[in-house]
C-alpha cells in the first residue's frame, strides 16, 4: 500500500484515495493536423516504461480532485518525490535526461535527492513503501 | 527422448522412480545460432520447439535469465478460450486453441488441457448487448459460443449467487464451451522437452544485457555468459520487453504493470467451470487439486516488481464473494504477482523492427497464457521465412502510427 503526500492537500493518504495516470509531462503536440503519423502515434501511444526512476501523474480521485505528479522507483515502488501540475522533478528520470540533458536533472540511484514538498513532508514521504 | 506413458509409468515404478531421465539438458551456450530466442516462457519454448519441428531449424538458443517458465507462464490463473471480437484476435487465439485441442499428444506431455468451458458474466443492459454481439462474431467466424440468461447460468453454476438480490445481478453469459483451463508449468515444461529433444539449446540463468547490431542488423547478444551471435532474434520477454526494446534502441507502446492472483485452501469440488466477470471485476475457476484459482486486475500504476498492492486483492474478494457468497469464510492460501505488458489496444504485438533480424512477440498483457501455443506458431513461421505469418500481420508494431488498431478492449470480456 502506497502513502502518498498530496503537494495540494499537504497531506500524507493512502493509496485508495488515489488513481495513478500513466507518464508525465507529455505535452499535446501544438498543431495535430501539423504531425506526421509517427508524431501522432508516438504522441498517442508511445511510453517510457522505464525499470527505475518514472515520472507519473496521479489523481488524489477522493481527495482534493487535483492532478500532480509523482517521481517514483518502478522496482523497489519508493515514492521519491510528489510536486504540483507545471512543476519539475528534482530526481531525474532517463527520459528527461535524454531529452534535456541539463545539469539540473540529476540521476537518482538510492532517492538521496532533495524532493518538492517540504522537508517535514519528505521524512514521510521517504517512508512510503508498496 | 524418454516416451511417457502409462506402462512407463509403472516400469519406473517398479524401480522405484530412479532411472527417469533428465527432462532437457543443460547445455553451455554456443558461440553461435541459427536463432536466438530470447525469454524461456511458454511462448519463447514454444517458439523454439515449432522451429525445429515444422521449419527444421534446430540450431536454436532460447535464453532465460531466471528458470524456464519462472515468468507469467508460472504466474497465470490459466484461463485458455478463443472468444475474442474481432476477426484478427479470433483468428489468432482460434489458432492457439486447434493447437491446446492435440497438445498433449503432441508433446507426449499432459498439460491437463481441460475443456470445462468459460462464463463471461453479464451484469447490465450494455453488458449484455456487447456479449450478443461476441458471440455473434465468434459464431461468424467458426468459434463456439452461447448467449444464456441468468437461469442458464444458474444451471451451470449452482453455487454462484443469480439472485436479484444481488448488488450486480447477474443477467446472463457467453458461454464457451470448448474453452478451459490448462496446466501453466506443464506447458513450459512440455514445450522445453520436446525443444530440446529436437536439439534446441535451452540456456538458463542468461541473462541479455545488450545486442550486437552492425549497419541496421542484428549479429547477436551480450549476455551475463559472454556474447552470442545470431542474425535472428526474437525477443519474447513479456513484462520485461520494454527494458529489452530500449537496448536496441526502440521504443514499445508498452506499460509493464503488476497482475496479481491468489489460492485457497483446497476444497472438495464445486465449480466446474470458469466464471468471469467483467463488471465486477474477478475470475474463478477450480483446480484439480480443489484450490480457488482467484484473478485480480493490474495495479494502474507502472512496476517491475512481481508483487501488487493490498487493495487489489480486497477488490477482487470483494467480487468473488459478491458472486460467490459460499466463499466467505475460504482461507487464502498464497498470493502472488506477476509483470504483464499491457498494450494500449489490448492486443499483443507479433513483429518486425527497424533493426533487421529483431523480432518482438510480446504485449499480451494479461491473457496471453492462452495464445501459447498459436503465438509460438506463427512466431516461429515469421522467424523462419523472415516474413510475419499472415495470422501475425496485423499485430505488427506499425499499426500504432497507422492507426488500424485491434480494440479488444472491454470487446473480449475479462482481459484474461
Ligand atoms: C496473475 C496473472 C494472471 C494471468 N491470467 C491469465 C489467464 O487466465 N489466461 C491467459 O491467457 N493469460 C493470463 N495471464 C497472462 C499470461 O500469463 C502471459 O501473457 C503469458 O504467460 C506470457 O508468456 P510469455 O512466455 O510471453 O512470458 P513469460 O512467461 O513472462 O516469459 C518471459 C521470460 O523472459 C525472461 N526474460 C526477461 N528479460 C530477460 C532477459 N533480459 N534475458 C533473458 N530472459 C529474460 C523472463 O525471465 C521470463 O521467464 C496472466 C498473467 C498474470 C501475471
Ligand atoms: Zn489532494
Amino acid at each position: 500500500m502506497f502513502h502518498i503526500y498530496c503537494p495540494y492537500c499537504e497531506e500524507l493518504r493512502e493509496e485508495e484515495e488515489f488513481h495513478p495516470k500513466g507518464q508525465a509531462h507529455i505535452a499535446r503536440p501544438e498543431e495535430p493536423d501539423a504531425c506526421s503519423d509517427e508524431e501522432w502515434g508516438d504522441y498517442l501511444f508511445f511510453r517510457d516504461n522505464p525499470r527505475g526512476i518514472h515520472h507519473e501523474m496521479w489523481l488524489h480521485a477522493v481527495g482534493c480532485r487535483k492532478f500532480f505528479n509523482i517521481t517514483r522507483n518502478t522496482v523497489s515502488y519508493e515514492i521519491l518525490e510528489t510536486y504540483k501540475m507545471g512543476e519539475q522533478p528534482t530526481v531525474g528520470a532517463e527520459h528527461l535526461a535524454r531529452e534535456e540533458k541539463t545539469s539540473s536533472v540529476q540521476a537518482a540511484e538510492g532517492g538521496q535527492q532533495t524532493v518538492g514538498a517540504s522537508d517535514a513532508a519528505l521524512a514521510s514521504v521517504k517512508g512510503a513503501q508498496a | 527422448m524418454q516416451r511417457y506413458s502409462g506402462f512407463g509409468l509403472v516400469k519406473h515404478a517398479l524401480r522405484h522412480h530412479e532411472d527417469w531421465q533428465r527432462q532437457w539438458r543443460n547445455p553451455t551456450p554456443k558461440p553461435r545460432y541459427d536463432v536466438i530466442i530470447v525469454g524461456g516462457g511458454g511462448h519463447g519454448l514454444a517458439t523454439a520447439y515449432y522451429l525445429a519441428k515444422e521449419h527444421g531449424i534446430t540450431n536454436v538458443a532460447v535464453l532465460e535469465k531466471g528458470w524456464l517458465g519462472g515468468g507469467n507462464t508460472a504466474r497465470n490463473t490459466t484461463i485458455v478460450r478463443s472468444n475474442y471480437l474481432w476477426d484478427e484476435s479470433a483468428a489468432l487465439y482460434e489458432h492457439a486453441m486447434k493447437h491446446w485441442e492435440g497438445l498433449s499428444q503432441e508433446l507426449n506431455y499432459n498439460v491437463m488441457f481441460s475443456q470445462r468451458g468459460v462464463l463471461n458474466l453479464g451484469h447490465t443492459l450494455q453488458d449484455m448487448r456487447d456479449i450478443q454481439r461476441r458471440v455473434n462474431a465468434n459464431r461468424l467466424n467458426g468459434i463456439d459460443g452461447e448467449v444464456l440468461d441468468a437461469e442458464g447460468v444458474q444451471s451451470l453454476v449452482p453455487i454462484m449467487d443469480c439472485s436479484k438480490r444481488a448488488r450486480y445481478p447477474v443477467m446472463g453469459a457467453s458461454w464457451q464451451p470448448r474453452a478451459g483451463v490448462a496446466r501453466h508449468d506443464a506447458v513450459a515444461w512440455g514445450y522445453a522437452r520436446a525443444a530440446d529433444a529436437l536439439g534446441v539449446d535451452l540456456l538458463q540463468n542468461t541473462e541479455v544485457t545488450g545486442f550486437k547490431i552492425r549497419d541496421g542488423q542484428i549479429q547477436g547478444v551480450h549476455t551475463n555468459r559472454g556474447d552470442i551471435e545470431s542474425k535472428t532474434v526474437g525477443c519474447v520477454t513479456a513484462g520485461n520487453s520494454s527494458v529489452l526494446a530500449s537496448m536496441a534502441g526502440l521504443n514499445l507502446p508498452l506499460e509493464s504493470h503488476p497482475l496479481q492472483a491468489l489460492v485457497s485452501e483446497p476444497l472438495k469440488p464445486v465449480l466446474d467451470t470458469v466464471v468471469m466477470s467483467n463488471h465486477v471485476h474477478g475470475y474463478i475457476s477450480q483446480s484439480d487439486k480443489g484450490d480457488l484459482v482467484i484473478g485480480a486486475g493490474i495495479d494502474g500504476y507502472n512496476g517491475y516488481g512481481q508483487r501488487g498492492s493490498y487493495p487489489t486483492v480486497e477488490h477482487t474478494l470483494q467480487a468473488i464473494v459478491e458472486m460467490f457468497p459460499i466463499f466467505s469464510r475460504v482461507r487464502m492460501n498464497r498470493q502472488w504477482g506477476g509483470i504483464v505488458d499491457t498494450c494500449p489496444d489490448a492486443c499483443p504485438i507479433l513483429s518486425k523492427t527497424k533493426v533487421k533480424g529483431l523480432y518482438f512477440n510480446c504485449g499480451w498483457g494479461t491473457g496471453g497464457f492462452k495464445a501459447t501455443p498459436g503465438s509460438g506458431h506463427v512466431f516461429a513461421a515469421s522467424l523462419a521465412k523472415g516474413e510475419m505469418h499472415p495470422i501475425a500481420a496485423p499485430f505488427s508494431i506499425d499499426r500504432f502510427h497507422s492507426g488500424a488498431l485491434i480494440d479488444e478492449h472491454g470487446a473480449a470480456g475479462v482481459a484474461h
